[in-house]
Formats: C-alpha cells, structure tokens, sequence
C-alpha cells in the first residue's frame, strides 16, 4: 500500500532523488562513532538541530498560553508554571533548551575549526554557520525579556544601552528594538515577542535549510 | 563551471541536462567501513539523541526555570543580570579600559572584531592544512580567545553577590488576613505597621512577616524584646506598647500571617 502511494507521487513528481538526497547516502567511517569513539564530535550539530527542532516544539506549545502585555505576560507565566498540566516541563524544557542550544552549537563551532573544516570549498557553509550563531544570539536575548519579571527587564534595559552605544546608528537601533527613545515597556515586549516568534524563526529556518543543503551538496569534510 | 551559455537544457524545461548521471555511486565504491545513512546510521543517531533527551529531561525536572516577581521599572536598585553566555561582555564592560568613556571598546570594537574574524575565518586562514598543529597561528587566537571567554565568565561569576540577587528577585506572596480581627486594630495602632507595612509585606525597614513561620508565642516575644542576630539589634525592643491582653490578640492575629 504505502509502496504504492510511494509509487503513484513518484511518477508524477520524481521524488526518488529527492529521498536520494535526503536520506539515501554514504556516512563515511571517520565521522562513525560505532568504528571511532573519538568521532562522537561529529555529533554536536546534530544534536544542535535535535535541540533546535525541541525549541520550536516547546516555543508552539508556550505561545497556547503566554501573553505579549505588560500587565498579563508575567501572570500568564506564573500560570503556565504553577497550574498548567505539565506547564513547569514544557516551560523548562524550553528554558533549558535555550542553554543546551548554545553549548551543543559552540561546541560543533569548536570542531569545525579545530578540524579545519571551514577551508575551501565550505566558506560559505561556514559563514552560513556563523550567521545561525548570531541568530541564536539574538534569540536568546529576545526570549529573554518575554517572561516580564525583574531580571528580564533590567537584563534588557542594558542590552538595549549596549545596542544604543553602537556608533551613528545606535540611537535607531534602540528605538527599532524598544519602540520607544526612552521607554521600555509595551511596545519593547510586543517588539521582542514578535522578533523572537516570528522574525528570528524565519531567519533561523532559511540559514539552516542553506546549511543543510550545502552539506548535502558538498559532503562532510574527509578524515584530518 | 557552466554559466549560462554553455547550460543545456532537457527539452524546453528548465531542467539542466547533465553529461553525468547524477545518482550517488553505489556504496560499494567507497573505500572504509561506510555505512548507510538510511536506516542503519540514523538508528545509531538515534541513541545518542535518546540518552541526550534523559539527560536534558533530568536537569528540567531537578531544576525548574526560574522566574522572579513581576518587572517593576520603579525598583532602580535591582541589580541586574543577562544570562549566562552573555556574562563574558558583562564582566567585560566593566573594566576601565573597556567601560565609561571607552565603553565603545568594551560594547562594539572587541565583540566585533572576534565576530567579524569568527565569520571570515576562511578568508584569513587561507592554508590547506586543516590539522590545528600544523596552522600554529589560527589555533593560538582561538585557544586565546577560548581561554579569555571563560576567564571573563568565571570573573563575573565569583564577583557576583547571588545571595542578594535571588532576595531581590523573589516573588512575594501577598498575605491573606481577617482585617476585621482585633489584632489587625493593634497591629494598624502600634509601630509594627510603619515598618512591616499595611499587607505585612515589609519596608526597607522591616522584613516581609508573611513566611517566617512564628508561633503566637515567639510573636509575643519579638514584639516586647525584640531580635536580635550576631550581637546587632536588628528589631528594636519594647517596640510593642500595651496591655498583655493586646499583646495576646496581637500575637494570635499574626501568627495567622507569619504562618502563610
């Protein structure tokens, strides 16, 4: 049966390439952790999208109850964490996450150099790479704020004068972040929830799909 | 590398044609013990994925994320604090070379020089060695940078007052209380509330009453003799004034709070 759906899409849309490309190819044996241990490094960019696709996962269910306002984005979390079946989970899977994100993608940062694997031909796999790193970043300091209580406020209220200290343009930075030259408050929240939901996301999924397609395109870097 | 004019297309698609078939060599023709990505490798993948999800689950059920009272923009002696990765260039802003009048240096030029030569690492390591001993030069920066990253963090972390930072931050639960008790008269009457505050929720003064877990009888005590904690009067004595029957009512009254 599923041989023939199989069947019936593929002469239509000629989807076995696809799958070729996807999922029907070589893992050399030095990126192998079951024939090298010390291979298990390979692993730290994938176990970066695992948590990646975690983030989004948990992020989709959190947005079911947080509210980007002043007076309920705090209530919303307290509720989430303290009355919501399971909220507390959800919640610190995607707390925890947003850690692990960072440490599993420094740590793949780490091997890519050290295994010199950015040099020619994947200069722009690495800069790809870089761009996600920054995206994550600014992930980061967006989710921040959303929970709306005392360390995210003041934690953001000096981000934004670090962003507003850049030369000539600082001053536009900080009123495109906060909504406001002198403000932080509504507007800065709505601002940071939709960066973090909706802009940074997209970002996000367009550099991994170059990043993933390019390593599909170009294989993974030959033994040292 | 075609361009353009030397592209030959399938029929009138937009389908290039290739003089090679471009179908992945079969298996056989690679050298080593290689292995199939589908299914055999992605199975394997998917145990270390598995005891990497028992211990991400484990550190979120020992280690509920925190969240701290509601933002109060008025509250301007709240310390702040960014998150961890970010405690390098808080830790970093605050030397003098990099802080006040040279805060540019700390805030932009140092951040984004280490950006700007992390994304066009390729272009200034141009060699064809990749092993990091034979490209001496590209490995010393970043073993520099690495270790100054973690310097900076673990500098900010031990100058950190993290006692005084989770005080500041707690969520403080407002008290139930009978405001048609008799002891709520007293309590209202007396000095008690100028600096324990109308809700029990405490000043700068006085600590928040609400949790401290008082029985009526050490309620008694504190409001005649007062406290005392490592030989400094931290609660004045005689700061009740009254009959003993008040004291009682008072006492009882607040029990019911310091209970909460």
């Amino acid at each position: 049966m599923l041989n023939k759906i199989y069947d019936w899409v593929d002469e239509r849309l000629d989807i076995t390439p696809i799958w070729r490309d996807i999922a029907d190819h070589e893992v050399p044996e030095h990126v192998n952790p079951a024939h090298h241990f010390s291979a298990f490094i390979y692993c730290f960019g994938g176990l970066t999208f695992f948590v990646t696709v975690i983030q989004i996962l948990s992020g989709m269910f959190l947005t079911m109850y947080y509210t980007p306002d002043i007076e309920n984005a705090w209530r919303s979390v307290y509720y989430l964490q303290n009355e919501v079946a399971f909220g507390e989970i959800v919640r610190g899977m995607h707390h925890w996450g947003a850690s692990l994100v960072i440490v599993m993608m420094f740590l793949h940062t780490l091997r890519v150099f050290f295994t010199g694997s950015y040099k020619k031909p994947r200069e722009l796999n690495w800069m790809v790479g870089v761009l996600i790193f920054i995206v994550m970043l600014g992930l980061g300091f967006t989710g921040y704020l959303l929970p709306w209580d005392m360390k995210a406020l003041f934690a953001t209220k000096v981000g934004i004068e670090i962003a507003a200290s850049v030369p000539f343009i600082g001053e536009w930075i900080k009123i495109l972040l906060a909504g406001d030259a002198t403000i932080l408050g509504a507007q800065t929240l709505t601002r940071f929830f939709a960066i973090h939901v909706f802009f940074l996301p997209a970002a996000l999924l367009g550099l991994l799909a170059a990043h993933f397609i390019m390593i599909r395109r170009q294989g993974i870097s030959g033994p040292l | 590398m075609h361009r353009g004019k030397g592209m030959k297309f399938v029929g009138d698609s937009r389908i290039r044609s290739y003089e090679k078939n471009r179908i992945p060599k079969d298996y056989s023709e690679y050298p080593g013990k290689t292995e199939a990505f589908w299914p055999n490798f992605l199975l394997k993948e998917w145990i270390i994925g598995a005891i990497f999800l028992v211990g991400y689950l484990i550190l979120t059920v020992a280690h509920p994320s925190p969240l701290e009272r509601q933002a109060d923009p008025t509250d301007t002696g709240y310390i702040p604090l960014p998150d961890w990765y970010f405690l390098q260039m808080y830790q970093l802003l605050k030397y003098e070379f990099a802080s006040g009048p040279y805060n540019i240096v700390g805030a932009i030029i140092i951040p984004g020089l280490a950006i700007g030569a992390l994304l066009l690492m390729p272009f200034l390591d141009t060699s064809k060695e990749r092993r990091p001993f034979k490209r001496p030069l590209p490995t010393a920066f970043m073993l520099l940078t690495l270790f100054a990253m973690i310097y900076l963090t673990w500098e900010s972390v031990v100058n950190h007052d993290w006692d005084a930072a989770k005080a500041q931050g707690e969520i403080v639960e407002e008290a139930e209380f009978d405001t048609s008790d008799p002891g709520y008269e007293i309590y209202m009457g007396q000095s008690c509330v100028t600096c324990h505050g109308e809700n029990f929720e405490g000043t700068p003064a006085g600590v928040p009453l609400t949790g401290t877990g008082h029985t009526p009888e050490e309620v008694a005590d504190i409001a005649v003799n007062g406290i005392v904690k490592d030989g400094q009067q931290v609660m004045p004595a005689d700061a009740f004034e009254g009959s003993e029957e008040e004291l009682q009512q008072l006492a009882e009254f607040l029990s019911t709070v310091t209970q909460q």
